[in-house]
């Protein structure tokens, strides 16, 4: 019941606040294109059949690569990867850091120590560049391989926050009166500690998920990913080796990377909208004033 | 002090980890690429060159694994990673040196840089709250944020260099140069660096703004602020050394946290620009299946980074008094 709750105040909070919004709206979008792409592309993707490097056109909305292909419909098929590296990377990096941050935290002692001290170094070592080298040895990174990598290397910054936040709420009196009543451990953890959590966990979801699409584009953009898949980052891996900013077809790596940056900025923006909910200091002061003449 | 020598401790396990992770990965990896590398260059390398792999992974096949991570570790910690195999017979300490002041210079400077001006407007912005600066810069750092850096360093090519034609956007300096000690080589090394600055800067500084405006929000609030402010303070005073000195602590340690990121960023963007810098060396050193120099330069990074971060807790440590009289 806790859980529909939070639901239901989560909708109320994305219909009054503007950020949460337009988030929303641009992920709901991304999904239904990424579900059903062949409704969106008028070519086949894969096809090299039109004439090279042409420009817009009402045919070819964002011209053609050098290869003759629609850039238009590599864009539309391309969703897909992203939306799923997002979510799935997202997805596992949350269970990850919950589990951590929350055992951390409850358990206390020596086991609070070896996972903060663990976190803490996962943290610091620069995740880029191992992913590079990780990948590198692997030749060119499947999707799984790509989200178990991701995983490992992006989980640890919200580990640190829950860490923090169930630290805070460890003590309080509601919690202490649960375990003093007798509840089980799994109970206190699941009913009393994290429902209040909710929001940073999901603000954590949504970094997590931004945080893959980068590097994943970054990786694909340097040809570590699988360069034969339809994804933004390998469309910019074949813009930049056939030097379309040179050959005069900016669009060609123009169109990707503004695609990465409306997912990133959905994924942003609700994660700034999550962040307010959690620190209600930050919302814009405007809105306050409203409510208050309101009131 | 206790709090220095925890963070000593802590210098010193994640070097550890990172030398270990060094060790592991091409052990790990299906097929051991480093035994499939032995056996792809031999007979192709002399045996100087298989000496040089031997190195820079520990392999010793004589020997079991326990002794070759000990003599791995005594290598690195001697700075010795063997030999390069795509500069032949250059050292791996030889060539990374090479490109390690092109980095230093372009994302060290950058992100110092980058630091203090965000830190400033984010402090400025969250003073005057509900001001331009502080509704306007959020949303535009948000979108800003979730731009692909390279992708940005794209743009700066096609607009600054390619479409308008006003800035260089290949290498360090023009390559008939040659590198000297002149006023007109440094006006070309400078021009070189704006583009790949520019990108750096515009990428990262929206992090350091946001993040201080939203600790400054809460310092803001703070009971003794209001008490300088009761007691009439001159609002510059209160705002730098009262808010701003306190607001900054977290972000110091986001400074560490972020590095990371700006560094993975920095990487990027040296290849986009072809910048002879560690990063570009690291992709490069990929292509050319040069492990000995992939595994040094991974390794240099990280120590870089770990430096950077122990440096910023020596800062905190001298800005937060709370950290030195800790029991």
């Amino acid at each position: 019941m806790k859980f529909l709750a939070v639901l239901r105040g989560g909708w109320t909070f994305i219909r009054r606040d503007k950020k949460a919004m337009v988030g929303s709206f641009i992920l709901l979008g991304l999904l239904l294109i990424a579900a059903f792409p062949t409704l969106f592309t008028p070519h086949d993707p894969a096809a090299e059949i039109y004439t090279p490097g042409s420009g817009l056109s009402w045919n070819h909305l964002l011209g053609t690569t050098a290869f003759g292909q629609d850039v238009f419909s590599q864009l539309v098929a391309g969703t897909r990867q992203s939306m799923m590296i997002a979510l799935v990377v997202g997805f596992l990096c949350t269970i990850l850091s919950v589990l951590v941050g929350i055992t951390a935290a409850y358990a206390g002692g020596w086991l609070d120590d070896a996972l903060s001290l663990m976190t803490d170094v996962v943290l610091v070592i620069p995740t880029f560049p191992l992913i590079i080298v990780i990948t590198a040895y692997l030749k060119s990174a499947s999707f799984w391989l790509m989200v178990f990598v991701l995983v490992i290397t992006g989980w640890s910054y919200g580990a640190r926050q829950l860490r923090v936040q169930a630290l805070s709420l460890r003590n309080r009196d509601y919690l202490l009166a649960a375990r003093a009543r007798g509840e089980s451990s799994l109970y206190v953890i699941f009913v009393e500690l994290i429902p209040p959590m909710t929001s940073l966990i999901v603000a954590n979801f949504l970094g997590a998920a931004l945080y893959a699409v980068l590097a994943e584009s970054g990786l694909q953009f340097i040809g570590l990913g699988d360069i034969s898949t339809e994804s933004w980052g390998t469309m910019l891996y074949w813009a930049q080796n056939n030097a379309a900013l040179n050959a005069g077809l900016p669009l060609w790596a123009l169109a990707p990377g503004i695609a990465i940056a409306i997912l990133g900025t959905g994924l942003a923006l609700l994660n700034y909208a999550f962040d307010e909910i959690a620190n209600p200091a930050l919302r814009p002061v405007r809105a306050k004033h409203l409510k208050g003449a309101q009131a | 002090m206790r709090y220095l020598v925890r963070r000593v401790g802590f210098l010193l396990v994640a070097l550890w980890a990172a030398i270990t992770l060094n060790f592991l990965i091409p052990r790990l990896m299906p097929g051991n690429p480093a035994i499939a590398m032995m056996a792809k260059f031999h007979g192709h390398l002399n045996p100087a060159g298989l000496h040089a792999i031997e190195v820079a992974f520990g392999i010793h096949t004589h020997e079991n694994m326990f002794v070759a991570y000990v003599q791995y570790i005594g290598n690195t910690l001697q700075g010795n990673f063997g030999t390069s195999l795509s500069n032949f017979p250059n050292s791996v300490t030889s060539v990374i040196s090479k490109a390690l002041p092109w980095t230093l210079g372009l994302v060290g400077i950058t992100t110092i840089i980058g630091f203090i001006i965000g830190t400033a407007v984010g402090a400025i912005a969250a003073w005057r709250r509900g001001g331009v600066l502080d509704s306007v810069l959020p949303p535009i750092f948000i979108v800003v944020s979730a731009f692909p850096y390279f992708w940005i360093g794209l743009m700066a090519i096609w607009f600054f260099a390619i479409t308008l034609n006003w800035l260089p956007f290949l290498g360090g300096y023009t390559e008939t140069a040659t590198p000297q000690f002149s006023l007109s080589f440094i006006l070309d090394v400078l021009t070189h660096a704006i583009l790949p600055a520019f990108t750096i800067l515009i990428t990262s500084i929206g992090g350091w703004i946001l993040t201080m405006r939203n600790n400054m929000i809460t310092v803001v609030a703070e009971d003794y602020v209001k008490m300088a402010r009761a007691k009439g303070l001159r609002p510059r005073r209160i705002l730098w050394q009262y808010a701003g000195r306190n607001a900054m602590l977290p972000n110091l340690t986001g400074f560490a946290m972020s590095l990371g990121f700006v560094i993975s960023g920095a990487i990027l963007v040296e290849y986009v620009f072809n910048y002879p810098g560690v990063g570009f060396m690291l992709l490069q050193a990929v292509e050319n299946e040069d492990y000995p120099l992939m595994q040094a330069l991974f390794l240099l990074i990280t120590v870089a980074v770990l430096v950077a971060i122990f440096l910023s807790d020596v800062a905190t440590a001298i800005l937060d008094p709370r950290t030195r009289n800790q029991e």
